[in-house]
């Protein structure tokens, strides 16, 4: 009895292993194969224009803690980070609960605001590099047309940083708008009614009484994607300003694009990679953490 | 009580006593070209548990919404103690509402669903604002006179353990407490239900019931309960209003409208199991059914086909040892009946079958057991079984539905009315 038990369990055990490996083999090969040569390349010298390479240890982590470049990017990315992710969240939030009110258009503005989802942002990127240009750009035409001063927007150390948010905002509101949306509906109307019932009829009741703890789960994950969308920046930043003007838009994804391909430092940019990683998957545990937590169905 | 018969509202000066008298006047009601109510008009009296029960669609659940305010009507007025209503909001209507699935907020506790409420109530704005709201001097002064009352409310539910609970971890029975709770921490004038036990397993149905009627007995606030289930409207109000389209059908005592319903639809819907139809024949002030003359004379002058609603328990059989029988008596109707298969309840059985007279239409009897039934053998041999119909429970209506009342005839002679030609 117990003998014909064992063997069903290790007959089903074996069926459970062949049929999670192909997803296991995937994810070994694409992820964590590549992370452990990243690693072994981070303690090299490897350039990729030679074959020639010598173990130099700890050496390229050194470096990276006593380079300017690297602290300068990592500044230049949390400052982006702290221009982008609360402008991110809570403009896509304030539309999201608008367009939920709205009742003819709905549809029609939803699709509006996530019209810059689908497009492509690196060939947006120029669209609107010659929008802000500081010479031609329409929107400087529009400033001098109502009297203002023209700005510089994408050459000017203090601005280029608020300038490359306002390109990533316009690109992922409607994204994050249809997450918090997607949130909103799903909030029982009729707590919305004991809600008034018991007196919170107010909005600023409603929002914190209601919308906001129900939102949790939505919010922390749309916190978390937006949070690695903004240390991610790359694409703009390399078609728009190549890091310019003086380095003030070089971002961290940038510096290691330009070690390992501009300067060829291949281990130098492995190890930048890996620290990057590290950041990302911070706030992977954050969410993984956080994200049941926050469900209180 | 007929329907749509605008009432006097009293207004009651005295301001002292808290009263709570509910008066609808002519609510309208319609969503796109579908009219939902249709003139709609109640009084409900101070203290008056009233249920509101027709099937799902007749409107119920919408009047019980705009009472509460949490939906307009198109016309008419509500009062609730002589003063309007009309486009106030649902705070301000000093009701208080249970809803069907509880709507109790899951991302609080059981305390902090039934202090909501009175948090509204009694703190200004920046003191309910997350955050700050623990440094206001209003948060302060009130939160103890809050918490005491959701305590005291709490242990009258007997829920006061469960208050550091998430809704999540309670039981269907909790959830219906701690809603009930959230309702009467705020001490409303008018308690508005919206199928409150429909959630409810049939077992903790019977026992949240009674508590509901001991509650409102107890607390004397007005009751307004929405149903679908005539039981629930029969057992706990009143008085009931049934409703059907918009409209009501009959409003009052739940015996006068099980026992002197309006109209056929009435008749169907209250009462459990339901009411059996047969057809019947009027010609020259004599009414039959089949070839039976009935010892009865209707009110008003009628000729041609009636329907006459016979309860299940008006029927009685005869000759079977182990059922109840009523009384021989002269005036009752003896009739043949072809049963199909008996339904075991308990302290009853329920027969089905149908009369010879008219062998289409399913009748359903329901007799008492006595005490040395068990005699299962005699109803598996008989098919057909001597039943007698009691005329005076009979109920008669209109081809258009309308009940039309009726009297017992004297008895000319001492002979009980003959069973003519039936199988």
């Amino acid at each position: 009895m117990s003998a014909m038990a064992s063997l069903m369990q290790s007959k089903q055990t074996r069926l459970a292993y062949m049929l999670v490996m192909p997803a296991a083999v995937l994810i070994l090969v694409i992820y964590i194969l590549p992370i452990i040569i990243v690693f072994f390349v981070s303690l090299t010298d490897y350039s990729l224009v030679s074959d020639y390479y010598e173990f130099v240890g700890m050496e390229n982590y050194e470096k990276m803690f006593s380079d300017e470049a690297f602290g300068n990017a990592l500044v230049n990315t949390l400052i982006y980070a702290a221009i982008f992710l609360p402008a991110a969240f809570i403009v896509s939030l304030v539309l999201a609960i608008a367009i939920q009110e709205q009742k003819q258009f709905r549809s029609v503005l939803e699709v509006l605001f996530f019209l810059p989802v689908t497009s492509t942002l690196a060939a947006m990127a120029i669209v609107w590099a010659a929008l802000m240009d500081s010479g031609q750009g329409v929107i400087n035409h529009v400033i001098v047309s109502i009297g203002l001063e023209k700005i510089n927007f994408l050459g000017s150390e203090d601005l280029v940083l608020f300038s490359l948010a306002i390109i990533s905002l316009w690109s992922i509101i409607g994204f994050n708008m249809v997450l918090f949306l997607a949130g909103l509906t799903s909030i029982p109307q009729n707590l919305y009614e004991a809600a008034a019932i018991d007196g919170a009829s107010h909005p600023i009741d409603k929002f914190f009484r209601v919308t906001w703890p129900m939102l949790g789960p939505t919010t922390m994950f749309v916190a978390v994607t937006t949070s690695i969308t903004a240390f991610k920046l790359f694409d703009t930043v390399a078609i728009v300003t190549q890091g310019g003007p003086d380095h003030a838009s070089e971002v961290f994804l940038y510096l290691a694009f330009l070690e390992g391909f501009e300067y060829f430092n291949m281990g130098y940019s492995s190890a930048l990679s890996l620290f990057f990683l590290c950041i990302i998957f911070t706030f992977a545990l954050v969410q993984a953490f956080f994200a049941d937590r926050n469900v209180q169905y | 009580m007929p329907s749509g018969v605008p009432l006097i509202v009293f207004l009651t000066g005295n301001l002292g006593c808290k009263m709570a008298k509910l008066s609808l006047k002519n609510i309208k009601k319609s969503f796109g070209s579908t009219e939902v109510l249709k003139n709609i008009s109640l009084d409900v009296e101070d203290g008056e548990f009233i249920s509101l029960v027709g099937q799902s669609g007749c409107g119920k659940s919408t009047l019980l919404r705009i009472i509460a305010g949490l939906e307009a009507q198109d016309a008419g007025d509500i009062l609730i103690d002589g003063a309007p209503m009309n486009g106030r909001e649902p705070k301000d209507r000093n009701i208080a509402m249970v809803f069907q699935d509880y709507a109790l907020y899951p991302h609080m506790s059981v305390g902090e669903n039934m202090s909501m409420p009175l948090i509204m109530a009694r703190l200004p704005m920046h003191a309910r604002l997350p955050g700050i709201r623990h440094f206001t001097p209003a948060h302060r002064r009130e939160k103890p006179g809050i918490d005491a009352d959701v305590e005291k409310v709490a242990k009258q539910l007997r829920i006061e353990h469960l208050l550091q609970r998430k809704p999540a971890q309670l039981s269907g029975g909790q959830r219906q407490r701690v809603a009930l709770g959230r309702a009467l921490v705020r001490n409303p004038k008018v308690f508005l239900m919206d199928e409150p036990l429909s959630n409810l397993d049939a077992k903790l149905r019977v026992e949240v019931r009674s508590e509901i009627t001991e509650l409102h007995a107890s607390s004397g606030l007005t009751f307004i309960y929405v149903t679908h289930d005539q039981t629930e409207a029969m057992t706990m109000s009143d008085r009931v209003a049934l409703m059907q389209d918009g409209a009501f059908l009959q409003v009052g005592a739940p015996n006068d409208l099980y026992a002197n319903p309006a109209n056929i639809d009435v008749a169907k819907f209250i009462g459990s199991p339901e009411i059996n139809m047969i057809k019947g024949a009027v010609t020259s002030d004599q009414v039959s059914i089949g070839n039976v003359a009935l010892p009865i004379a209707l009110d008003a002058p009628f000729n041609g086909a009636v329907q006459i609603g016979i309860r299940p328990e008006a029927i009685t059989i005869n000759g079977v040892p182990g059922l109840a029988f009523a009384n021989q008596s002269e005036r009752t109707i003896q009739m043949s009946f072809n049963k199909r298969l008996v339904e075991d309840l308990g302290p009853e059985v329920l027969i089905h079958g149908a009369l010879a007279v008219e062998p289409n239409r399913s009748i359903r009897i329901r007799a008492q057991k006595s005490q040395n039934y068990g005699e299962r053998e005699l109803f598996a041999s008989t098919s057909q079984l001597d039943v007698q119909i009691d005329p005076s429970s009979l109920l008669f209506f209109d081809p258009s539905g309308k009940r039309i009342s009726s009297k017992l005839k004297i008895p000319t002679h001492n002979n009980p009315v003959e069973l003519v030609g039936a199988a």
